[in-house]
């Protein structure tokens, strides 16, 4: 067998008590493309920080090229040719992609910057791996598709020949999507060997080679691509069976319950947010909105939640007109809503688990009487709603706070959800979970809707709204470019209409 | 031994970790360390820190008229330190509780000299109460209407009314309301029906004292068990998550401001009508800040807001007998209450450098899952 390019052996890291990788074995072939799964926690970012010098290991050793490697910053990685893409941009939106790429690197002989040399040099890269990118674009005018690309690009720049890649494809509309394969593949092909973290079962099995699966720290198995399945990888990761698909029982579909009438919305800087939408979702519906993150969604979701207005149109519950209600007047007629940012809107993270379970009951019965609290209804119903959804908490009196992200989620679904709504306006629930807490959150939705609940979902997952909705739209740039039954729907032109190129 | 160990153990996470423990943990950590550099200025200087703070403690609690004076130091700070955290558990930052003294007192002491002849002290020493309450609330409220509608800070108003409230005072002591047979700026004193009832003989311990200490369990109650408190936490806690879920938030922070100004209004009325008995420009002496540094301390709790009000009180008191006794000037007591306000602002600093390795893995998933959201937002 070939030396192997990566070779990490007992790799440890502990914070605090906690041990994040413990005793994980890694080891990376040359020209090949590995996958490294695992849910959120599972310690697959850390692994990989750790060969780019980001956090130092407590046990283990590292070999590149079967050389041993002590690794202390970003900058020995660099130097040893390893360079990794974040999940979370590190680009300079004021600067030139040029700028970009070569900001923080030594010229070799000039003190002034040659941007000339690295356009053309970047140009070069670009056309032999088929990655468009102009050198001489700002940043903060490209989509998030294309800074990742200068990612790349930068990483390329420095001659990285192992590259590490965080959840990369969670910015990116389809299109996008099989465009980054293709340059990957390519890559692969011309000799570098890439590492993909992920949790998408789909990546792994359509992409890589070679694939790992961690848990708790902990490296499952390790096994080629080709000898894997959907099942199997999901049960590996989870650590239990998982459903990957719903049955979608087509249950009966009543009125109207929640409708949009044409309407618009300015931004504070005067750009459209949203442009003449109109909508309808009935009763035991769920209408999927599918985009990529920031073309409306969360302001067609808050328009309707009555945070925010719309300047012109009309919006109808039952066929009432709410356009002009309060939050409170909403929440009476049973519209909830569970926001994409459950930090900014959703939870009150210094209060405890049943305060924050009773905030939009607090000032009713049972909850209160003549203006006053009745702890003992308050405690028996947290008590319950904390049992039901399977919030993990030491306590009802627990912070907020110090409840994993998967378990906050969980509470903010409690407190909207308990309530049997006849109208659900999820944004993004399931944003930054793992899939054991998603599939519990899509079991709920469904649940809802055979409850007969008209469920508006927003998500930036297209496969969790092909699996949820019964129909389906496409925003972008605040308008509907795409509307669908689910049954009939053509993945290729909702992908089109993601990006804006379907009129 | 095992056992031993095992008791400290459960001692330390009980300090350490769960909210109560945190906050008096913390608390008793910026005291005494206030104290312990304090005793070092005191043995640079040449003194004894033992005999110094012996002399603090004789001179506060050392005998009945002792404790009665720092009893009476601290009802005012109590009731100011009481509406601070009604504001300050909403997230308003009330710094003008100096103001709202000010103007408090001024209306107790307008209505006590214009209505004390002519009713029963039973009659009138409520209405002075409910002038100096909704005087200050008043004060208070221009902040609270000028942050909810139009968006302006309300640190830097309250600061400023501060300021207009004094000068105010002043220009009324000295010019429509002066005390004529007096040289210096002052009111004429109160109507004897208008004076707080004194509860212990032989000493300056007003009713006032009793009456802070009602309002305690009054603030403990609407901010613990009422769903106005309910509403104010939440407020306070996150404002966004507040209004989506149907709680008027500018609502609730105005009328969390006007409790804080009406409470401040009423440590105004008591140095008025049970203190000095009239009106004079050195009538709060700095309570309105102070009250600050007690709220801190106390962390918010109203029932803490007791032990932390005694303890600057009796700093203060016990100064001149710490002078005189261990000839350790005054000025290092205020050097101390310097010190605790800096600990206290600190101590959430200091908590964490305590905790720090514990709750680096936490955080650091915290920063993780925060950037991978912020990345799919863009």
């Amino acid at each position: 067998m070939e030396q192997p390019v990566v070779e990490m052996k007992g790799m440890v890291k502990r914070f605090g008590s906690l041990t994040a990788v413990d005793r994980v074995d890694f080891t990376l072939q040359k020209g090949t493309i590995h996958a490294l799964l695992g849910e959120n926690g599972a310690g697959k970012s850390t692994l990989m920080n750790l060969l780019a010098g980001l956090y130092q290991p407590d046990e283990g050793k590292i070999r590149i090229n079967g050389e041993a490697a002590v690794i202390h910053s970003p900058r020995d990685a660099y130097d040893r040719k390893i360079g990794m893409v974040h999940q979370h941009f590190m680009l300079i939106p004021k600067l030139t992609v040029a700028e970009n790429i070569i900001l923080g690197l030594q010229t070799r002989s000039s003190p002034l910057l040659n941007i000339k040399d690295a356009s053309g040099q970047i140009r070069e890269l670009s056309q032999r791996f088929g990655i468009q990118a102009d050198p001489d674009a700002l940043v903060e005018e490209l989509t998030s598709g294309e800074q990742q690309r200068v990612e790349i690009l930068k990483m390329l720049y420095r001659n990285a020949d192992i590259l590490i890649l965080d959840e990369p494809t969670a910015v990116l509309t389809p299109q996008e999507v099989s465009s980054l394969f293709q340059v990957l593949r390519k890559m692969a092909g011309q000799g570098f060997s890439i590492i993909l973290i992920t949790h998408k079962l789909e990546e792994v099995l359509s992409l890589c080679d070679t694939v790992d699966i961690l848990r708790d720290g902990k490296k499952i198995d390790s096994r080629p691509a080709s000898e894997s399945d959907r099942n199997s990888l999901a049960r590996m990761m989870v650590g239990r069976e998982v459903l990957l698909e719903y049955d979608r029982l087509s249950g009966e579909q009543g009125e109207t319950v929640l409708e949009t009438k044409g309407i618009s919305a300015k931004g504070s800087d005067g750009r459209d947010l949203l442009q003449d939408i109109s909508l309808q979702v009935r009763a035991g519906e769920i209408l999927g909105v599918a985009g990529v993150s920031g073309n409306g969604q969360s302001e067609l979701a808050k328009t309707c939640a009555g945070l925010r207005r719309a300047d012109s149109g009309s919006i109808l519950c039952s066929g009432r007109d709410i356009t002009g209600t309060s939050i409170a007047q909403r929440i009476r007629l049973g519209i909830s809503y569970i926001p994409d940012d459950r930090h900014a809107l959703g939870m009150f993270p210094g209060m405890g688990v049943a305060d924050n379970l009773v905030v939009k009951q607090h000032d009713r019965p049972p909850f209160s009487r003549r203006g006053f609290r009745r702890e003992s209804a308050i405690h028996s119903s947290a008590d319950k709603l904390i049992d039901s959804y399977n919030i993990r908490t030491t306590s009802r009196d627990t912070s907020m706070r110090s409840l994993s992200g998967g378990n906050q989620q969980k509470a903010v679904l409690a407190r909207e959800l308990s309530v049997s709504p006849q109208v659900i306006i999820a944004d993004q629930p399931t944003r930054g979970l793992d899939v054991g807490a998603i599939e519990y959150i899509h079991q709920l939705l469904l649940e809802h809707r055979r409850r007969n609940a008209a469920v508006l979902l927003i998500s930036t997952e297209l496969d969790e709204i092909l699996n949820l909705s019964d129909r389906i739209i496409v925003m972008y740039a605040g308008r509907i470019t795409y509307t669908c039954d689910t049954d009939s729907a053509d993945i290729e032109q909702i992908g089109l209409a993601m990006a804006g190129e379907l009129q | 031994m095992t056992k031993q160990r095992q008791y400290i153990r459960t001692l330390q996470h009980h300090l350490l970790w769960s909210d109560f423990g945190r906050q008096v943990t913390t608390a008793v950590m910026a005291i005494a360390a206030a104290l312990l550099l304090g005793a070092l200025c005191i043995a640079a200087i040449g003194a004894s820190p033992l005999k110094a703070y012996g002399a603090i403690i004789s001179g506060a609690f050392g005998n009945t008229n002792a404790v009665a004076e720092t009893a009476v130091k601290a009802a005012p700070l109590l009731l100011a330190g009481l509406g601070l955290s009604v504001a300050y558990r909403a997230n308003m930052w009330n710094i003008g509780a100096e103001g709202q003294i000010f103007a408090g007192g001024m209306a107790a002491a307008v209505t006590a000299l214009t209505l004390g002849t002519q009713l029963p002290a039973a009659v009138v020493i409520p209405l002075q109460f409910l002038a100096g309450l909704t005087a200050g609330a008043l004060w208070a409220f221009i902040p609270a209407i000028l942050k909810t509608k139009l968006g302006i800070d309300e640190i830097i108003n309250t600061i400023m009314l501060n300021y207009i409230a004094v000068l105010a005072v002043g220009w009324l002591i000295q010019n429509p309301l002066r005390d004529p047979s007096a040289g210096f700026p002052r009111t004429s004193m109160i109507p004897e029906a208008s004076q707080l009832p004194i509860i212990l003989a032989r000493t300056r311990l007003h009713v006032g004292v009793l009456i802070a200490l009602v309002f305690v369990v009054i603030i403990h109650v609407v901010l613990w068990k009422s769903t106005l408190g309910f509403k104010i936490r939440t407020a306070g806690d996150n404002p966004g998550a507040a209004r989506a879920c149907g709680i008027r938030v500018n609502r609730v922070l105005i009328i969390s401001m006007l409790i804080s100004g009406g409470m401040a209004g009423l440590a105004g009325t008591i140095q008025v009508t049970g203190l000095h008995f009239r009106m004079i420009q050195d009538i709060s002496g700095g309570i309105g800040f102070s009250a600050i540094a007690v709220t801190l301390l106390a962390n918010n709790q109203p029932a803490a807001l007791i032990l932390s009000a005694l303890f600057m009180a009796a700093l203060d008191v016990g100064a001149n007998t710490m002078q005189y006794q261990a000839d350790v000037p005054v000025a290092v007591v205020n050097l101390i209450q310097g010190l605790v306000i800096l600990f206290v602002v600190g101590r959430e600093f200091l908590y964490r450098r305590i905790t720090r390795r514990h709750q680096a893995f936490s955080e650091k998933q915290e920063k993780l899952s925060h950037a991978a959201e912020g990345a799919k937002e863009q």
